[in-house]
């Protein structure tokens, strides 16, 4: 369990004040030229040293990303963009971040920009964050004003611009390339890979897209030494990580916690324990919606961090659990979810375009129950084929959850089918009106 | 070059090629939908996919860019599970409406199904449906049809230049839309037709006329425009259906403009299938025998000066090369193929040539544009000149006009003048535009019909020959002066010398009463007004155009479908046409027809197959001759002979004109045809406001 003193984000529920004045008591912006000065190699090699791995999903290691830009620009600037498009279902760690401390997400991005050569930063925020970008539009508006931003920022030397730009709304717009479209002013649809944004991104120039939390946490790592970061959690699962809990639990919150911690000390602990007992815990879906369902016997053993959850074969995502107790009909919950994909589906490639609409009738119909029991097979043959055939994840994302589900749900499927059926021909006699032809009744 | 190994073949690619590319290298097939080799890479529809050692999953052969001693697996379990599951993702919401889709037989889809799918379908829910879209007269969408490959957006964006297409919505609401209903205003929209891999935009005007394995296909040359596009005539019982592009990269790629592939419905109406002969003011119908002695006896005692021959834009070389024949028996060197007035520099074949070729578009990087409006006047070459502007990336191939263009090139365009004075100011170097033609390593020099059909085209063609040379557009290996013809036949008719003797007399000053007996082939498009009312007609052509009204004695001929033919392009490319069906009724080959009334009126011609016309022709010009080819022209071209201050007063002040008013009604076929003339209806008001703006 996190100690007080290893805490990050210090004011993650903004019970202090989120302007530069409290920033600057909580240890932001304190002498950020220092950082700046070990120079960019050291600030890559510290990266590296925490072993910090990306926030928003993926798990990428963050200081190996940074060092993908190349070293010497060939005339192309560089771009930091920092991804606040944090749209998954039940995730809501990244707003915290933006409007309860923005200064460290700012002094942050100038530490990560100079580390990769860039002198332009920017931020892509979901569109339904209208305070959380006021505030931040507020931090940077104090950056400004403070000399932190534009000419010689800090006093460090380096030249760096901060712009926010807002999405409208679209899911899909939180995939790396898609935002870089859709920053560009096109439309939001993922590009194909190679080439990597650190090579040809926005703009055409070199590129490094990164999660909100990625990035706030660089000035704390910097400050307190890669060694202090990578001490915590576990081996290849480093550091303290913003989790969430939603759904069936006593106290639903966000908060920063070590990695490796048990699921079920974190539920107990932070989420003030499942709703009518652990005993009533049905499942968890560890990392926002697009990572497979941990039934409950997974979740009493299960450690909160990527190479646990990977091994379980679901995966940590964003770490924002969904917690859901026994009165959770848990097909119609992935039902919902395939709604959700097929939806934000941007349609560009045959496999998600046409197999999320697929997997949501055949869902819906799961829910009902109104279908034969090979097609569960049949609706797991689909998420496979949709699997590693699409241009970004959100495929993957899609066929995931319903592949937990099958893998961990099926006698609650097989059994709402033969319900479906045992009810239907139960009602299935033959009803002969006084006058007229027989109907078979439904 | 870099190695790769496909399916454990090495094959050597340039850097930078795609895997698909490399694939295809080693003989490989691989399925795909949304890559074509002339647009950008999508790679959306994921049918491409292989398997590269040591990659997670399966990538995009389109968009996956090879590396030295990559391994590529194409026929692998993984491989064959992702195409058939790609397939079976296509078709599920694609209406199995094949028994009545005009694509099928000739569709992708249908074929790679077949190819790559597992041929049963495991989809039980309900399909979609998407609405139909009206894009203009030539293009027909059913769009549930729709696999969204994005080819025509692409097409529309990058070819066409005429960003009128995109896709909307997102997932399975995806449809591709014009968003404002519209119709397309592209010359280029029926490559549309091609491009789309499955039937969801096929051609309206020829909507459930034939199935695709049905056509009789024979190899020929449109002659639209003077471009010389390479084009298949399809043909189902006598009747051409449809004329789709052939593929040659020297001149159209594999693009054919919307009048050249739409006017085939002209060929069927207002046709000349019999003879006809004016008695008493009024045309009857008469027989070759009872036509060919009344032209005979007309004839009779007119000495050779006072009979003249105009051709017209549509001619093959082989009637041309009969008729000057002819006419020099009948001791007449009054011959003129240019009915529109035009002036060239016929001293030496570059004088009239678009000397650089189709293809030298690619290499120039700077362009100047004289009196010519290429969008009307050859589109595909337009979309050439796009491509090099796209190519070269914005600003770097700079493109620049004298006279104004009243329509969007698709590229921007400097206009530095109205008139030829501009000319005159480029020469003196007070236009900054002559720096940058002068910069360019290869500047190009397009000189139009607006400015040749001028009266001071003499001066203007030797200005824009002494900028040309100023500015280093004509050197070894490289000549920029080019000559953009608008008719199919003029280069032919130039190259067999089909203009007046030392003192014949050129088309106008026949039309002044010059001539007693004016032959006309195929000549429509002059002013017919202005024959004299004593000259007798003959009008020999296959459309009763406007000609044929005025005409004393008609002589049926065929169309540009009906007759082997050579034709010689803008660039001087003599390239051979072959007969897809028979001329209506009585109509015959039109070198037949004057080989045959030589007999009757007494001067038989020393020819009597197609053979001994070529044989002819190549005695005339040794371009006609077998081997010459596919060649191209020798850059050379001699020095301008005329002094330097007399063009400089001679250049004219009045603004140069476009020589197309409509592109759609510009010959005696798309007259003719209700496609053209309903294209003309729909887009000319569309013109007129563009126009306007």
């Amino acid at each position: 369990m996190l100690h007080d003193k290893d805490r990050i984000f210090t004011n993650l529920y903004g019970q202090q004040d989120w302007r530069l004045a409290g920033a600057r008591q909580r240890g932001d912006w304190d002498n950020t030229a220092a950082i700046l000065a070990k120079g960019r190699d050291a600030i890559l090699a510290e990266m590296k040293a925490s072993g910090l791995r990306g926030r928003g999903g993926a798990g990428f290691p963050t200081g190996l990303k940074w060092s993908f830009m190349p070293k010497q620009s060939d005339g192309r600037p560089h771009y930091l963009v920092i991804n606040g498009d944090e749209s998954e279902p039940g995730t809501c760690k990244d707003r915290e971040v933006i409007r309860h401390e923005p200064h460290k997400l700012i002094e942050s991005a100038l530490i990560a920009s100079f580390a990769m050569g860039a002198h332009a930063a920017y931020i892509y925020i979901r569109g339904e964050f209208c305070r959380e970008a006021e505030h931040l539009q507020y931090a940077v508006n104090e950056a400004y004003e403070a000399g932190l931003l534009g000419k010689n920022a800090a006093g460090t030397g380096w030249d760096f611009d901060f712009y926010i730009h807002r999405g409208a709304g679209a899911y899909i717009c939180g995939e790396e390339t898609a935002l870089l479209e859709s920053l560009e002013g096109k439309k939001g649809q993922p590009r194909m890979k190679p080439p990597f944004p650190a090579g040809v991104g926005l703009y055409g120039c070199p590129t490094t897209v990164n999660n909100v939390e990625s990035i706030a946490v660089a000035s704390t790592i910097l400050r307190r030494g890669g060694a202090w970061f990578a001490g915590l959690g576990r081996p290849n699962n480093a550091g303290t990580k913003l989790m969430a809990i939603s759904g069936h639990v006593n106290t639903p919150c966000v908060f920063e916690e070590e990695l490796g911690v048990p699921l079920k000390d974190i539920i107990e602990k932070h989420g003030g324990g499942v709703r009518g007992g652990w005993d009533n815990l049905l499942a968890v879906i560890p990392g926002g919606c697009s990572v497979p369902v941990l039934p409950k016997s997974v979740c009493e053993t299960v450690l909160m961090d990527y190479d646990s959850l990977r091994a379980e074969r679901s995966g940590l995502g964003t770490a924002c659990m969904i917690v859901m107790d026994k009165s959770t009909d848990i097909i119609e919950a992935i039902a919902r979810f395939s709604r959700f994909f097929k939806h934000e589906s941007c349609g560009q490639c045959t496999p998600c375009r046409e197999g999320t609409g697929w997997m949501m009738r055949m869902m819906d119909r799961m829910v009902q129950g109104r279908a034969e029991l090979e097609e569960i097979d049949l609706l797991e043959q689909v998420t496979r084929q949709v699997e590693g055939h699409t241009i970004c994840a959100l495929g993957d994302a899609a066929a995931w959850p319903i592949q937990g589900l099958i893998r961990h749900f099926r006698p609650e499927m097989e059994a709402r089918i033969q319900h479906y059926k045992a009810a239907l021909s139960a009602k299935s006699v033959v009803q002969v009106p006084v006058q007229g032809v027989p109907v078979a009744a439904e | 070059m870099v190695r790769v190994i496909v399916d454990g073949t090495p094959v050597d690619v340039p850097p930078g090629s795609s895997a698909l590319q490399a694939c295809e290298a080693a003989g490989k097939e691989i399925p795909r939908f949304c890559y074509h080799e002339r647009l950008s890479v999508a790679g959306n529809c994921r049918m491409c996919l292989v398997q590269v050692v040591r990659a997670p999953k399966p990538v995009a052969s389109c968009g996956f860019p090879v590396s030295d001693g990559m391994e590529i697996l194409t026929d692998t379990e993984v491989v064959r599970r992702a195409r058939r599951a790609v397939m079976e993702f296509l078709l599920i919401n694609h209406p199995l409406d094949c028994p009545i889709c005009d694509q099928g037989g000739e569709c992708d889809l249908q074929d790679q199904a077949y190819g790559y799918g597992t041929g049963i379908s495991r989809y039980q829910e309900a399909k979609r449906a998407v609405t139909d879209k009206d894009l203009g007269p030539l293009v027909k969408t059913v769009m549930t049809r729709c696999i969204q490959c994005t080819r025509c957006v692409r097409f529309t964006t990058e070819v066409a230049g005429t960003p009128e297409l995109g896709l909307v919505s997102r997932g399975e609401n995806a449809e591709i839309t014009t968003y404002v209903e519209k119709a397309l205003t592209s010359e280029l929209s029926g490559n549309l037709i091609d491009i789309c891999p499955v039937g969801a935009l096929t051609a309206k005007p020829s909507a459930f006329h034939a199935r695709a394995w049905e056509y009789k296909k024979t190899d020929a040359i449109d002659v639209m425009d003077a471009l010389g596009t390479n084009i298949q005539i399809q043909a189902r019982g006598g009747e051409v259906m449809r004329i789709v592009p052939r593929v040659n990269d020297e001149v159209n790629e594999e693009w054919l403009s919307d009048k050249g592939r739409f006017s085939v419905d002209g060929l069927k109406r207002r046709r000349l299938d019999r003879p006809w002969v004016r008695v008493h003011g009024k045309l009857h119908k008469a027989s070759w025998q009872e036509a060919f002695v009344s032209l005979a006896r007309r004839l009779e005692g007119v000495s050779g000066e006072r009979i003249g021959a105009i051709a017209g834009d549509l001619c093959d070389a082989e009637s041309l090369c009969a008729l000057k024949d002819l006419m020099a028996e009948l001791g007449s060197s009054n011959i003129d193929c240019r009915q529109d007035g035009a002036w060239y520099d016929t001293t030496n074949r570059a004088g009239y040539l678009f000397n650089s070729d189709i293809a030298g578009l690619d290499d120039a990087d700077a362009l100047l544009l004289i009196g010519t409006n290429p969008r009307h006047e050859a589109p595909v070459l337009n979309a050439r000149i796009r491509k090099q502007y796209l190519h070269n990336g914005r600003g770097a191939f700079p493109v620049a006009s004298i006279g104004n263009i009243p329509v969007d090139l698709t590229y921007p365009v400097e206009v530095l003048g109205d008139g030829p004075t501009a000319l005159a100011d480029l020469l003196a170097g007070k236009h900054a535009f002559a720096e940058v033609l002068k910069n360019a390593k290869r500047p190009m020099i397009i000189l139009g019909h607006g400015a040749l059909t001028r009266p001071d085209a003499q001066a203007i063609y030797e200005a824009a020959k002494a900028l040309a040379l100023q500015v280093g557009a004509i050197t070894q290996g490289w000549n920029g002066l080019n000559v953009l013809h608008t008719a199919a036949s003029r280069v032919a008719g130039l190259d067999l010398g089909f203009v007046p003797g030392p003192r014949g007399l050129a088309s106008t000053n026949m039309l002044r009463g010059g001539v007693e007996v004016l032959w006309l082939l195929g000549a429509d498009d002059f002013a017919l007004d202005k024959i004299g009312p004593d000259t007798f007609v003959v009008y020999q052509g296959h459309h009763g155009d406007a000609a044929a009204k005025r005409a004393d004695i008609i002589l049926p001929g065929a169309a540009y479908t009906e007759k082997a033919g050579t034709y010689v392009n803008t660039a001087g490319r003599v390239q051979r046409a072959f007969r897809a069906v028979f001329p209506p009724g009585e109509a015959r080959e039109d070198w037949r027809i004057i080989r045959a009334f030589s007999d009757v009126v007494g001067h038989a011609l020393p020819y009597n197959s197609q053979e001994g016309v070529w044989a002819r022709m190549a005695s005339i010009n040794p371009v006609f001759g077998a081997g010459y080819e596919g060649e191209n022209t020798s850059p050379q071209l001699a020095a301008p002979e005329t002094a330097q201050g007399e063009w400089g007063n001679k250049l004219g002040s009045t603004p140069l004109k476009p020589v197309i008013a409509d592109y759609y009604q510009t010959n005696p076929i798309s007259r003719a045809s209700p496609t053209m003339a309903e294209c003309s209806r729909v887009y000319s008001p569309v013109r007129a406001a563009v126009a306007a703006e």
